[in-house]
């Protein structure tokens, strides 16, 4: 009676570790690109560019200081800018925006709704020549400023759909309350819903920092020297000669790195961003 | 607070006697409303709806900067000589392809992981974390690092594998240029479906499954028939936004290939056209087909798909 209960028990405990191991496996050899990415990145160009890998050397910064030289450090505080830019202009926009489509309802929510999806679906490629002969007509092509006016608008969307799933998570009886008292709509967005969704508009920005800082279609587009951001920088590193792979690998991480810690201290909400709400 | 738990229902009654009392102050107030949507949809307007509509415009003239001077109302030519041209169809093709694979794949491979990791073990919390590291990674350095330290022939890590099986080695992006596009977007993509998949599994009715086992339906048969009709909406919304994100796919294409070998996608080909060739007019046909093509495939797949933001949307 008891030994065959106890040997389904292991057996299953077994076959756990088995998964377990088989899951850390996977996972591993995922993850296995990344790793080797940051490995190379402090590695000397020699054993970076050798046929046969190295795992175990003396760590140095070459690399790094090889991305430095080539002058990573302006193009990254141009992503920052435009980055940043773009997340403010996003989330001052979509703050009113969710608001009145979730606490003071307008009317046809619905239709307000689709246009923003609609807009967030609108490829990229069909609105880049317009905005290229304007800002070439107005001398403002190369500028980074546009490119972060541009960056708001393509995460406007995402930023309301999102923030709009947080103000939903609003108690009415405490907004009821706060009118009761007499709050105007303002004193009632800043004290009253702001506080409450405050984790959701942390995560709506993260987002937004994450698609702006990431992007290359419009920075390689809208953008030539004095403003051009780090993806079109490490693109260039296509048409290199001679062994480049640490000094590579270095600016990919440093390119990666920023965003990979915002995505880490989102986790729990990235989902909700990139579901644009729709899953919790 | 703690003490009086309203039901929702009852909730909307008193957003609706409160609606319906201040009738004077309604219009006024629906004004304010309007006037707090109005700033985001005005600059969507200006930096999307307007730039959109005057890519139509360019799409019907014929306007190449080499010859500024020539530039005149075209009709549907750019689009007849797309057409004929015979760079159209295989970009269509390419781009279709590109994500149909890509989106297939990822799906697949998420929800593997998700399954995977959806159990409880030991360090699963950094195994979660490590997954969504790709999805993360600049794409164009994920494509970079795919190109040079994975695909090359010398110095890529798959290549020494193969070489160390003793098999032959592959030029990837001049051998099978499609793949390699499909496997690095496949990579950027699967924690993307991981974490929607994720998401599913976890909002997966714990008593349903309980009784299945109850039941004695097996592992296999419980998944089957419980766990994937449930994902079905998550599956669905996972193809949907990896679909409208992946038919604008560029900076792969840019990076590994540069269009050649069968994966020149309609976003390169625009910029081909349009910063290569200068050709504005062609570009901008090129930039509609786009809209249109996204069009196809979101209609196709949000019909399902709104009504679950709606649900998930409405309280």
């Amino acid at each position: 009676m008891n030994s065959p209960s106890s040997t389904t028990t292991s057996n299953r405990s077994a076959r756990g570790a088995l998964t377990t191991l088989v899951t850390w496996v996977l996972v591993l050899i995922f993850f296995f690109p990344v790793f080797w990415m940051v490995l190379n990145g402090f590695k000397p160009e020699s054993l970076a560019s050798s046929v046969d890998p190295t795992f175990i050397f003396k760590p140095v910064t070459e690399g790094y200081q090889l991305a430095m030289d080539r002058g990573m450090a302006g193009y990254l505080q141009n992503s920052l800018t435009a980055a940043v830019i773009a997340t403010i202009i996003s989330v001052t926009l979509a703050i009113p925006a969710a608001y009145a489509l979730s606490i003071r309802r307008v009317k046809n929510v619905e239709n307000s709704l689709s246009f923003f999806i609609s807009t967030r679906f609108m490829p990229l490629a069909a609105i880049v020549l317009p905005l290229f002969m304007i800002f070439k007509t107005i001398g403002l092509l190369d500028n980074i400023y546009m490119l972060a006016v541009v960056y708001g608008a393509m995460n406007l969307p995402v930023t309301v759909w999102m923030m709009r799933s947080f103000f939903l998570e609003v108690p009415f009886e405490i907004i009821e309350a706060a009118r009761v008292d007499g709050a105007g709509m303002f004193r009632e967005i800043v004290r009253i819903v702001l506080p409450l969704v405050l984790p959701g508009v942390a995560a709506a920005a993260l987002i937004s920092f994450i698609f702006a800082w990431n992007e290359y279609f419009l920075a390689l587009l809208l953008t030539s020297s004095a403003a051009r951001t780090t993806p079109p920088f490490l693109g260039s590193f296509v048409d290199g000669r001679g062994q480049f792979l640490a000094v590579l690998s270095a600016a990919a991480t440093i390119a990666a790195l920023p965003v990979i810690i915002a995505g880490w201290a989102a986790q729990k909400q990235l989902v909700r961003g990139l579901s644009m709400g729709a899953i919790k | 607070m703690t003490t009086i738990t309203t039901p929702p229902t009852e909730l909307e009654d008193v957003r609706a006697t409160t609606a319906t009392d201040k009738r004077r102050v309604q219009k006024k107030e629906l004004w304010r409303n309007r006037g707090l949507l109005l700033p985001a949809v005005v600059f969507l307007i200006l930096l999307t709806q307007i730039p959109f509509l005057t890519t139509i415009g360019f799409s019907l003239t014929k306007w190449n900067l080499l010859y500024p001077n020539d530039r005149a109302f075209a009709g549907f030519d750019n689009y007849t000589s797309a057409l004929t041209s015979g760079d159209l169809w295989p970009s269509i093709r390419a781009t279709v392809l590109i994500t149909a694979f890509s989106v297939t794949l990822a799906v697949l491979f998420g929800l593997l992981f998700a399954v995977l990791l959806d159990r409880q073990f030991r360090g699963r919390a950094l195994a979660r974390t490590l997954m969504i590291t790709p999805f993360l990674i600049m794409p164009a350095a994920a494509s970079l690092i795919w190109k040079y330290s994975m695909f090359d022939t010398n110095i890529g890590m798959i290549n020494w594998v193969l070489r160390s099986l003793h098999l032959p080695v592959v030029a990837w992006s001049t051998e099978h240029p499609m793949a390699t596009v499909v496997i690095v977007l496949t990579w950027q993509f699967t924690p993307f479906m991981m974490l929607i998949l994720l998401a599913g599994l976890q909002g997966q009715d714990k008593g349903i499954l309980e009784a299945a086992q109850v039941d004695g339906a097996g592992a296999w048969r419980t998944f089957t028939w419980i766990t994937l009709p449930h994902l079905r909406m998550y599956v669905e919304i996972g193809v949907l936004l990896g679909s409208v994100i992946i038919l604008q796919v560029f900076d792969p294409i840019a990076i590994l290939t540069k269009g050649t070998g069968g994966t020149k996608t309609l976003a390169y080909l625009l910029y081909e056209r349009a910063f290569i060739g200068l050709d504005v007019g062609q570009a901008a046909a090129y930039g509609v087909v786009t809209v249109i093509l996204t069009i196809i495939v979101a209609t196709i797949a949000l019909k399902s798909v709104f009504k679950v933001f709606m649900a998930g949307g409405s309280r």
